[in-house]
């Protein structure tokens, strides 16, 4: 949407007169939707720069348009805001109330004869100022995305440990959901802790995958082969009785894979087949 | 066979579908009080056959919910998909033949975990499996 230069010129000098009572009249608008969430200098801060982004897509070299070649930095200011609140955790409504804020103050001015403006003048402002709302929504959404993005990838990684028990044995307990992807970076993570460590054991712990169907059996059995091509030993471990049974229905079979009910008599399997020994120390009673 | 009562319908476009479907299970299997093993072996039946649905009938949808036999509660779900049907129901059901890379056990493996097992298709008619697990 162009707005004439004239129109522009005019709408300017009026922000310009007026600035103070806007600005601060904006503040309390705003204060009020935001309920605390953000300190007053800190509301001010903002409600100047969006005051600012105002007046420079308003400005004399500026066409006019938020989306336009001129409004760069207008538009960096308004995305960097934006950001902020998706990040606060404001809502898309707020986010963009904020700036539509400024509508309901030049209003309240004019009615209460404290400025004049031209209808039409005032209607170009909502022009520009809608224009301004809906890339500072489209920023916040964008800003969210990838909010989530980063969450998903951080619990893909999050969720797939591998810990080292003890001098050469290492364990992945898999919690959840046994996808296709989770299941790569398992493998993967795995097989790199293994060289890593020089490990001889990896013990992978299914006590937190609710249902083992013939996917999630068949990317166990990947990551056993592949761990035993690299020379080590695998153990699955956590088969609750629910599983063991649905797994025998199914008919899948685990060939010669040792798998232990927990993850404590897979350890000592593994201690064991080591030359680890363990013994309980005799209570000192019964030494002396 | 019992009609299906207030049945949720749930589409089966990609892999979290599937995961939607198995969650949508286990909360029906819990509220009809089956057991932890029969729970299990449902839902395990159940993201066989939506997978299934989802790779080799390219997409469907599910319908799960409770039945009543009598006094018996049970849990029934359909999956339904209108891709290329199965023309060679036998070998379809052999232990270990697969057309896609998976084991080969899904289809066969699900029949041996529920109770009732219905099937209806035909080359080029798409497919509907009916599987049914009743409370002990």
């Amino acid at each position: 949407m162009k707005v004439d230069a004239e129109a522009r010129q005019r709408l300017s000098a009026f922000l310009v007169t007026h600035e103070e009572p806007i600005v601060r009249q904006w503040t309390e608008i705003a204060a009020r939707t935001l309920r605390g969430r953000l300190t007053n200098t800190e509301l001010t801060r903002q409600v100047r720069d969006v005051f600012g982004a105002l007046q420079a897509v308003l400005g004399a070299d500026s066409d006019g348009e938020i989306a336009g070649a001129e409004s760069g930095e207008s538009r960096g200011a308004l995305a960097e805001l934006s950001r902020a609140w998706a990040r606060q955790g404001f809502t898309p409504s707020e986010t963009a109330g904020l700036v539509f804020t400024v509508k309901e103050v030049v209003l309240g001015l004019t009615e209460s004869g404290q400025a004049e403006l031209p209808t039409t003048d005032f209607l170009l402002l909502s022009l520009v100022v809608d224009d301004m709302g809906l890339f500072t929504f489209e920023t916040y959404t964008k800003t969210r995305e990838s909010v989530i993005a980063d969450q998903t990838e951080q619990l893909l990684e999050l969720s797939t440990p591998v810990v080292k028990l003890w001098d050469g044995v290492v364990a992945v307990p898999l919690v959840g959901t046994l996808d296709s992807a989770r299941a790569q970076v398992v493998m993967e993570k795995l097989l790199q802790t293994l060289v890593d460590t020089g490990s001889a054991f990896a013990i992978v712990d299914i006590t937190g995958v609710p249902a083992v169907d013939t996917q999630v059996a068949q990317h166990i059995l990947k990551t056993v082969v592949a761990a035993r091509l690299m020379g080590a030993e695998c153990i699955i471990s956590g088969i609750r009785p629910q599983i063991a049974q649905t797994v025998v229905a199914l008919g899948i079979e685990f060939g010669d894979i040792v798998t232990k009910s927990n993850l404590a008599d897979a350890l000592l399997h593994a201690l064991r087949a080591s030359g680890v020994e363990v013994v309980r120390r005799a209570s000192r009673d019964k030494a002396f | 066979m019992t009609e299906l009562e207030e049945p949720q319908r749930l589409p089966i476009a990609d892999d979290k579908d599937v995961v939607r479907v198995r969650q949508a299970v286990r909360v029906i299997a819990l509220a009809a009080k089956l057991p932890l093993v029969d729970q299990t072996k449902l839902v395990t039946a159940a993201s066989e056959l939506a997978r299934n649905t989802l790779i080799h009938g390219g997409g469907g949808h599910a319908l799960v919910g409770q039945v009543h036999n009598g006094r018996r509660a049970g849990v029934r779900a359909e999956f339904v998909d209108t891709g290329p049907g199965i023309a060679d129901l036998d070998l379809a059901f052999t232990d270990g033949y697969t057309t896609g890379s998976g084991l080969g056990l899904g289809l066969s493996g699900s029949r041996r975990l529920v109770d009732e097992f219905e099937i209806v298709t035909a080359a080029g008619e798409g497919t509907r499996i009916t599987v049914t697990k009743w409370a002990r």
